[in-house]
């Protein structure tokens, strides 16, 4: 395998929200332009771990560079899509306005988003089959149409890695391969994906790079590598026998989450 | 002839004029800067920031013997302000929760007003400078120099939720995301909670503490049922408030010796019960009505469907079947006699005789469609 320019690294890192550490010296190094699964039970750490390299919690030890940088410095080049039951989508808006919420960084402070914004916020609704629903409110969006939402507001910052949380979700199997098409196309472009994934069937077939989380950093690396069965059981605590006698997939460990609170798919 | 008096009353009244004026004043800036504070859940805010002014006024009273509302409402404001900064430490320093915290720093800071209130009566000046209205509001009291200070303040916090608009959506929609675009959200939650703070101490003197914070929740309330859209739910929300404050001052000022605060309070709940029940889509009766249209849609659809099983089961697509056996299928669910009336108005069932009934091809056709549907 060639030698890549490292997109991301982190090193040694550390959180903790009171005394007890969510991510426990933690090592990850993410290629440019691959797609990787991060992979854990619940309570694992993952979002803790993408919202540190974000910047949005304040690790207690550990280094994260971005090309080579400090997050601060490159936050341009980075898109974010968060858990989408993290925000209340009976909230008084359109899909075009969310979308265009992508824009906000480089507006900066108090400039309002105008035509060039709407044209790019419609470009990427068009890239996530959502072109028609850009006056739609948000709240009568099913959860694949939100996932959807919140994958074009990602895609419109711009940016060159991309961290997704959880993004398949409780999402139609449509919603899934639209959302699958659309991030290898983001890999063919160079860029580079980080997700949360729970679908643990699915990720020899999605993603290139696999990291298994519990608090520590189990293994992090190519898929045909580290997605093994005995890393697996390291990571679930050997809770469940999935691995296939055939050794070419796995089968879920946790039932995958239902939303049902998000209405109609 | 009551309602014309007062028009004319409000027109050349020097004194009503002013009331209305400081009356809509106030509704304009609480109800649009609540109905963030209601989209953010923060209604409780609101409540603890009014009762945490009392002291500030009083206090600022004690400082400089001031009858100026102005800088009696500068200490209110620097009252509230400092109630915030406490809730916000005590979330995050100990393990005590935002509501606790709330009710915590609101008690406190109300009791040590109250007995300031209390200590201060024997100063001379005192009941001059109207402390005591600030407790339940009394609008009658407004002075034109009064109106001036609340529209000074009032204007200020408009001012400020035109320019961050874009910030503050961003921070009552996705405050983390918003964070990771680089927009430090503390200093923007710190923004807008300094001008809900301004908007709530513009209504003070009239609506008073302890019941200011409707003035915050409920036109914002009443206003969300109307509308899907921020801006207009902003809009409405200041409609609604000066139309409650210039009303429920009104009634208060004319004679009848009723507070302004809870006057005003009982206008607003009248637009909050009426939207609550009257609004297109999120009203009440809407919904009610929604419900009942779609059942019975389900119900003849349902019965068209087991029309349409039992013609496919018979040799010709329209021989008549008795009503019995619909009823049997339609298990425990009544109302089959009266949904096959709705359907034979349509003209897609045919009574054969008293107790049998068959599809029309129209019925068939229709039916087909429904059961595609249903198997998709
Ligand atoms: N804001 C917070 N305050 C305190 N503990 C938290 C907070 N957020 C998450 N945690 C805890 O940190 C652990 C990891 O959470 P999280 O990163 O959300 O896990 P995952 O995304 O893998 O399910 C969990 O035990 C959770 O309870
Ligand atoms: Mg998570």
């Amino acid at each position: 395998m060639e030698e890549k320019h490292a997109a991301i690294e982190v090193a040694d890192l550390t959180v903790a929200y009171q005394e007890k550490p969510v991510l426990w010296d933690v090592d990850m190094y993410v290629p440019e332009g691959i797609l990787m699964a991060i992979v854990g039970p619940n309570g694992a750490g993952k979002t803790t771990l993408i919202k540190a390299i974000m910047g949005l919690i304040q690790p207690a030890a550990g280094q994260i560079s971005i090309y080579g940088k400090p997050f601060r410095e490159q936050r341009g080049l980075v898109g974010y899509v968060p858990q989408r039951g993290s925000v209340d989508w009976d909230f008084p808006t359109n899909v075009l306005d969310v979308v265009m919420m992508g824009r906000y960084g480089r507006l900066g402070w108090i400039r309002r988003p105008g035509r060039e914004e709407e044209r790019l916020a419609l470009e990427a609704l068009e890239k996530v089959g959502m072109a028609r629903y850009s006056e739609r409110q948000i709240s009568q969006l099913s959860g694949g149409q939100q996932q959807r939402v919140f994958l074009a507001r990602a895609l419109v910052q711009e940016a060159q890695i991309y961290f997704m949380d959880e993004p398949f979700q409780g999402v139609d199997a449509t919603t899934e391969r639209a959302i699958i098409t659309l991030l290898k196309e983001l890999s063919a472009a160079n860029k580079t994906v980080v997700a949360v994934h729970h679908d643990l069937q699915t990720v020899p077939e999605y993603f290139d790079y696999v990291t298994l989380l519990n608090v520590r950093c189990i293994a992090s690396g190519p898929v045909e590598q580290v997605f093994s069965e005995e890393n697996l059981r390291a990571t679930y605590g050997g809770r469940v026998a999935f691995l296939t006698a055939a050794g070419n997939g796995a089968e879920q460990v946790e039932p995958a989450a239902t939303t049902a609170g998000h209405g109609a798919i | 002839m009551e309602l014309w008096s007062l028009l004319q009353d409000l027109l050349f009244d020097y004194t009503l004029r002013t009331v209305a004026l400081g009356a809509a004043v106030l509704g304009i800036v609480s109800g649009s800067l609540g109905s963030f504070a209601v989209l953010r859940r923060q209604s409780l805010l609101g409540d603890a920031m009014s009762h945490a002014a009392l002291p500030g006024i009083v206090i600022a009273f004690i400082l400089t013997r001031s009858k100026f509302s102005l800088v009696l409402l500068l200490g209110a404001l620097v009252a509230g302000w400092l109630a915030t900064l406490l809730m916000t430490a005590i979330v995050r320093y100990t393990r005590v929760k935002q509501d606790s915290a709330l009710g915590l720093v609101l008690s406190i800071f109300f009791g040590f007003g109250l007995v300031l209130l209390t200590y201060v009566q024997r100063i001379p000046d005192a009941n001059q400078a109207g402390l005591n209205s600030y407790l339940f509001g009394q609008a009658a009291a407004l002075l034109q120099r009064d109106v001036l200070a609340m529209a000074v303040l009032g204007s200020a916090a408009l001012v400020l939720m035109g320019l961050f608009w874009k910030e503050f959506k961003l921070l009552s929609f996705d405050p983390v995301f918003g964070a990771s675009l680089g927009f430090p959200m503390r200093l923007v939650d710190t923004l807008l909670t300094t001008t809900l703070v301004i908007a709530i101490v513009v209504g003070l003197q009239a609506v008073g503490v302890v019941l200011m914070s409707a003035m915050v929740v409920a036109p914002a309330a009443a206003a969300r049922q109307w509308t899907d859209r921020l801006s207009i739910m902003v809009l409405l929300a200041a409609l609604f408030g000066a139309l409650a404050g210039v009303i429920g001052a009104l009634i208060s000022s004319s004679g009848s010796g009723l507070a302004t605060g809870p006057t005003i309070v009982l206008v607003v709940s009248a637009i909050v019960t009426i939207s609550i029940f009257l609004a297109p889509n999120r009203g009440l009766l809407w919904r009610w009505i929604v419900r009942r249209r779609n059942r019975r849609r389900l119900r003849v659809e349902a019965v068209l469907a087991d029309l349409y099983t039992l013609a496919t089961q018979h040799e010709n697509r329209y021989h008549a079947h008795d009503a019995v056996v619909i009823r049997t299928m339609r298990a425990g669910q009544g109302g089959v006699a009266h949904t096959l009336d709705i359907l034979q108005e349509r003209g897609l069932v045919r009574k054969e005789d008293e107790s049998r009934w068959a599809l029309t091809p129209d019925g068939f056709r229709e039916a087909q469609r429904i059961t595609a549907d249903m198997q998709e």
